[in-house]
């Protein structure tokens, strides 16, 4: 194990928990919301499909949540695990940060959760609605305080540094630092976009085993037109983040767009090869002037090249390719959803498009993590932009436990998300045989109606 | 850091220096504490889940602590987040040492925590390999907490007889955790799960004793300091109370458990809760006698609760939200628990 670096082995581990652990609350966050869509649907119409709708995906929800919740605990420990020297040097702004996470967020969606799944019929339906609304705007919250931080990370204010430790000294410039508002809500769409596709694609996935059932109707309506109405306003929320990040961190742009030479006038690469040796892009494939009208908004505006900060730079090739995998499936997102609206609107859905929709179910998490590699690795060599670096804060834990562990995670998070999108998808053939009579396991089940004492008996 | 002889000059409590550690220690306490005693039973239901006879049996057992686990666990994130942020320096320690049992704990605590989902989501045939899952993650992750507490307790000692004693301890734990969880389900349950669940309390009442024993002689042994703190006169006399105490719980809950199984064949639930009541009572005091031992050190003889905070400013800003926020959290705990309150039946959704 000597030949393994801790510090490369406790960023392996970081990064495969985050990156597990996001795809979850990803989900809940956006799915807490539509289940309230639905909730408040039937209640103002009382028409039964809604609560159709409700039922099944209230299952979706909760095994989600499950994941969630447990890879949220891994990541507290690992916190203070992996990255010592970040409390250390930082804890007076991550601590409160991550204390009043936990305080207004974790306890509120952790309880109301239990009575959102299992307390209808124990409570009123008013108080089952509010406990509904408090899950959807606990994950919400979740959301705000763990991305203040990160944003913070990414484009600190509101402290002074004493004695090599960060003292804040406002708090509104801690929360609201110049890169939260774009993060924040990019994240939030994001969340909006996975849930989308996940609704539209399952829904198709019932439509193509010929459920045509009302309720999967609504659902794959509610998925397409949500993704159709989020998709362009995503574009231009990301396009305006990017702005923000041309300001604070243009060394993480330069590796984006792939431009080595500081130059007016920059191309949009289109696909290159970007090698590090030689400080150049192989294979180019350009549009000139395109990177600086839309960074500057200006066909000569100066784009300054990564050869600019010297060794201070993110590696290049992962944090281009990142972000052209995350704009590239935003793209395909708005042709899709564009294109289904338009069918659903004639009540003429092609068969070939529901398919498209069933590839793209997980469409969202793929954008999703590009989005966030590009982010955290354009932020190298930098924990804290310009603070603190990755190797001061690293642990100081051996490379042969953190190996072990690393094994050890990695093949139950492998196993797991094997298991949910198999789950998920079993649950959507059931219900879909049991809406057309025929059971799957040898028993019948209507999805509305929950069988058995089998308790938690998510039927 | 103090020297051990400067340990009974307590710092000026009327100063935040002084008294925001000692606020923190606090929480932190009462985090794990109710962890402890709430995580505990539905982590002593997932270890004798494997006890169950038939699918109506376990769905029963999971259905009585559906609706609670994930607020449960929270507590856990609440302590290990506020041993995060107030106390920094012991935190780099404690999870340094205990890097591998953790690991083994989020791995039990994952197995479990998605079983519960899974099981009734997958396919039929996958059913019994998601109830594995979940026993062996519950077993899993309340082994490596006990061995946590062992480690605790020996300040991290790393010898061959002290890994085996904190091993052994996580055996005690197990069984106080099946305890635990015998006694709600004899409270939540009826029939012949609830026969059952006596039986179960009964098994594991000698071995919970035994690690209560086990931990009140190691502690004293590990730490001449603990021991003279406990033994010197007069607070021999003025703790006696908590040994007696604990024993007197132990001695009702034996003759409660005797007696239920004729009440229960008769219908009669009176005293069902006796079991689980009695259990939280010994575990409060085991609690208090560790706190009291440990105080104020976070690292047995080597870290205090002062040595290790954190900033005073940062720790005033989450302490305003701790004051505001945790009777909030508390009162709709509360109010969770009334609505599941009884009984548990059939949950749907
Ligand atoms: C469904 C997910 C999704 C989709 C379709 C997109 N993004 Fe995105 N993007 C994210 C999900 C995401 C994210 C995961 O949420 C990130 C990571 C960090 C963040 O704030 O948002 C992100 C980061 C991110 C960043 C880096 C921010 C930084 O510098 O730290 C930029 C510039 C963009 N996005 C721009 C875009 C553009 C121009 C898109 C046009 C199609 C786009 N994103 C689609
Ligand atoms: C949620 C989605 C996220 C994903 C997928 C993600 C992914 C990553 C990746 C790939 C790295 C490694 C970068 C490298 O080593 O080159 C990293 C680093 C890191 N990120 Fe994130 N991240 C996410 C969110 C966050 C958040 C919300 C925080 C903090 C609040 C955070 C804090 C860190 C830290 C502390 C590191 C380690 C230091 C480093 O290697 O840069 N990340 N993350
Ligand atoms: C962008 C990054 C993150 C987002 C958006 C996020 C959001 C969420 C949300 C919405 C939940 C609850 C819903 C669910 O379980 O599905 C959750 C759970 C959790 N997260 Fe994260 N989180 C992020 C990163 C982190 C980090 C960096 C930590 C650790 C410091 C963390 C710790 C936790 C914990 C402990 C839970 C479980 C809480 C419970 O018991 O309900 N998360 N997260």
């Amino acid at each position: 194990m000597e030949n393994f670096d801790p510090v490369v082995l406790a960023r392996i581990q970081f990064a495969a928990n985050m990156s597990f652990h996001i795809l979850f609350p990803t989900i809940s966050i956006g799915m807490g919301w539509v289940l309230l869509f639905f909730k408040t649907r039937f209640i103002a119409t009382k028409q039964p499909h809604w609560m159709d709708a409700y039922q099944f995906w209230v299952k979706v929800f909760a095994l989600t949540f499950a994941l969630g919740v447990v890879s949220g605990i891994t990541m507290s420990f690992q916190f203070g695990t992996n990255w010592p020297g970040f409390m250390n040097t930082v804890g007076n702004v991550a601590g409160p940060l991550l204390a009043y996470e936990v305080l207004t967020a974790f306890f509120l969606e952790a309880t109301m959760l239990g009575i959102m799944l299992f307390g209808r019929g124990r409570v009123s339906e008013r108080v089952h609605t509010t406990a509904t609304f408090l899950v959807a705007f606990g994950t919400t919250m979740s959301a705000f305080w763990i991305l203040a931080l990160n944003s913070w990370m990414h484009t600190p204010a509101g402290f002074v540094m004493i004695d090599g430790k960060a003292h804040v000294t406002s708090w509104m410039a801690v929360i609201f630092n110049p890169s939260f508002p774009y993060r924040f809500t990019h994240m939030l769409i994001a969340s909006g976009l996975t849930v989308a596709f996940l609704l539209a694609g399952l829904s198709a996935y019932r439509w193509l085993l010929g459920d045509r059932s009302r309720s999967v109707q609504a659902a794959l309506r509610t998925g397409v037109y949500v993704a159709a109405f989020l998709i362009p306003v995503q574009i231009v929320v990301g396009d305006q983040h990017g702005l923000n990040t041309l300001e604070h961190q243009p060394a993480k742009i330069a590796a984006m767009e792939g431009i080595w030479e500081t130059q007016q006038g920059a191309p949009a690469v289109l696909f290159a090869l970007p090698d590090k040796a030689t400080q150049t892009n192989r294979y180019e494939i350009a549009i000139p002037k395109l990177a600086s009208l839309y960074l500057t908004h200006d066909w000569n505006g100066e784009i300054k090249g990564i050869k600019e900060f010297g060794a201070q730079h993110p590696p290049v090739a992962p944090v281009f390719w990142a972000f052209r995998i995350m704009v590239g499936v935003g793209l395909l997102m708005l042709a899709v959803s564009w294109l289904g609206s338009w069918q659903l609107r004639k009540n003429a859905l092609q068969p070939w498009l529901a398919r498209v929709l069933v590839g793209m179910t997980f469409a969202g998490w793929v954008a999703l993590l590009a989005g966030w590699y590009t982010t955290e690795i354009g932020r190298q060599p930098w924990l804290v932009q310009g603070v603190l670096t990755a190797a001061q804060a690293a642990s100081q834990v051996p490379a042969s436990n953190i190996a072990f562990t690393l094994a050890l995670y990695l093949s139950t998070y492998a196993m797991l998300l094997f298991a949910y999108v198999r789950v998920v998808f079993h649950l959507a053939r059931k219900a879909a045989q049991a809406a057309m009579g025929q059971g799957v396991d040898g028993m019948k089940d209507a999805p509305s109606v929950a069988i058995t004492q089998a308790g938690v008996a998510h039927a | 850091m103090l020297e051990s002889s400067s340990l009974l000059v307590l710092p000026d409590l009327t100063q935040p220096t002084g008294w925001l550690p000692l606020a923190f220690a606090l929480v932190m306490a009462l985090a794990m504490l109710a962890y402890v005693i709430l995580d505990g039973y539905d982590l002593g239901v997932g270890v004798l889940l494997r006890r169950a006879e038939g699918d109506a049996q376990k769905d029963t057992m999971i259905a009585s602590i559906g609706p609670f686990w994930d607020a449960n666990e929270t507590w856990l994130v609440l302590g290990v987040g506020v041993l995060l942020v107030a106390f920094p320096m012991a935190h780099g320690v404690i999870l340094g040492a205990l890097y591998l049992p953790v690991a083994l704990m989020l791995l039990g605590l994952t197995l479990r925590g998605v079983a519960f989902d899974f099981r009734v989501k997958a396919r039929a045939e996958h059913k019994p390999l998601w109830d594995r899952a979940f026993y062996a993650g519950s077993l899993l992750a309340a082994w490596s907490q006990g061995f946590m507490l062992g480690a605790l307790v020996t300040g991290f000692a790393d010898d061959w007889a002290s890994q085996v004693f904190h091993a052994v301890l996580g055996l005690c734990l197990v069984a106080a955790y099946c305890l635990l969880g015998a006694g709600w389900l004899i409270m939540k349950t009826e029939g012949a799960l609830q026969e059952k669940a006596v039986a179960w309390a009964q098994g594991s009442l000698w071995l919970t004793a035994a690690g209560i024993a086990a931990i009140s002689v190691a502690t004293p042994w590990v730490s001449p300091r603990i021991f003279e703190r406990w033994f010197s006169f007069p607070n021999v006399v003025l703790l006696l109370p908590i040994p007696a105490v604990t024993l007197a719980l132990f001695v009702v809950m034996a003759r409660s458990l005797k007696r239920l199984p004729t009440r229960l064949a008769e219908n009669n639930q009176y005293g069902a809760a006796v079991p689980f009541a009695c259990t939280v009572g010994i575990f409060l005091l085991a609690f208090y006698g560790l706190a009291y031992s440990l105080f104020p050190w976070l690292v047995v003889d080597r870290l205090t609760v002062w040595g290790a905070a954190s900033s005073p400013e940062a720790l005033q800003v989450i302490f305003y939200g701790v004051v505001v926020v945790l009777p909030v959290i508390i009162g709709y705990t509360v109010f969770a628990y009334r609505v599941f309150w009884g009984k548990s039946t059939a949950l749907q959704y």
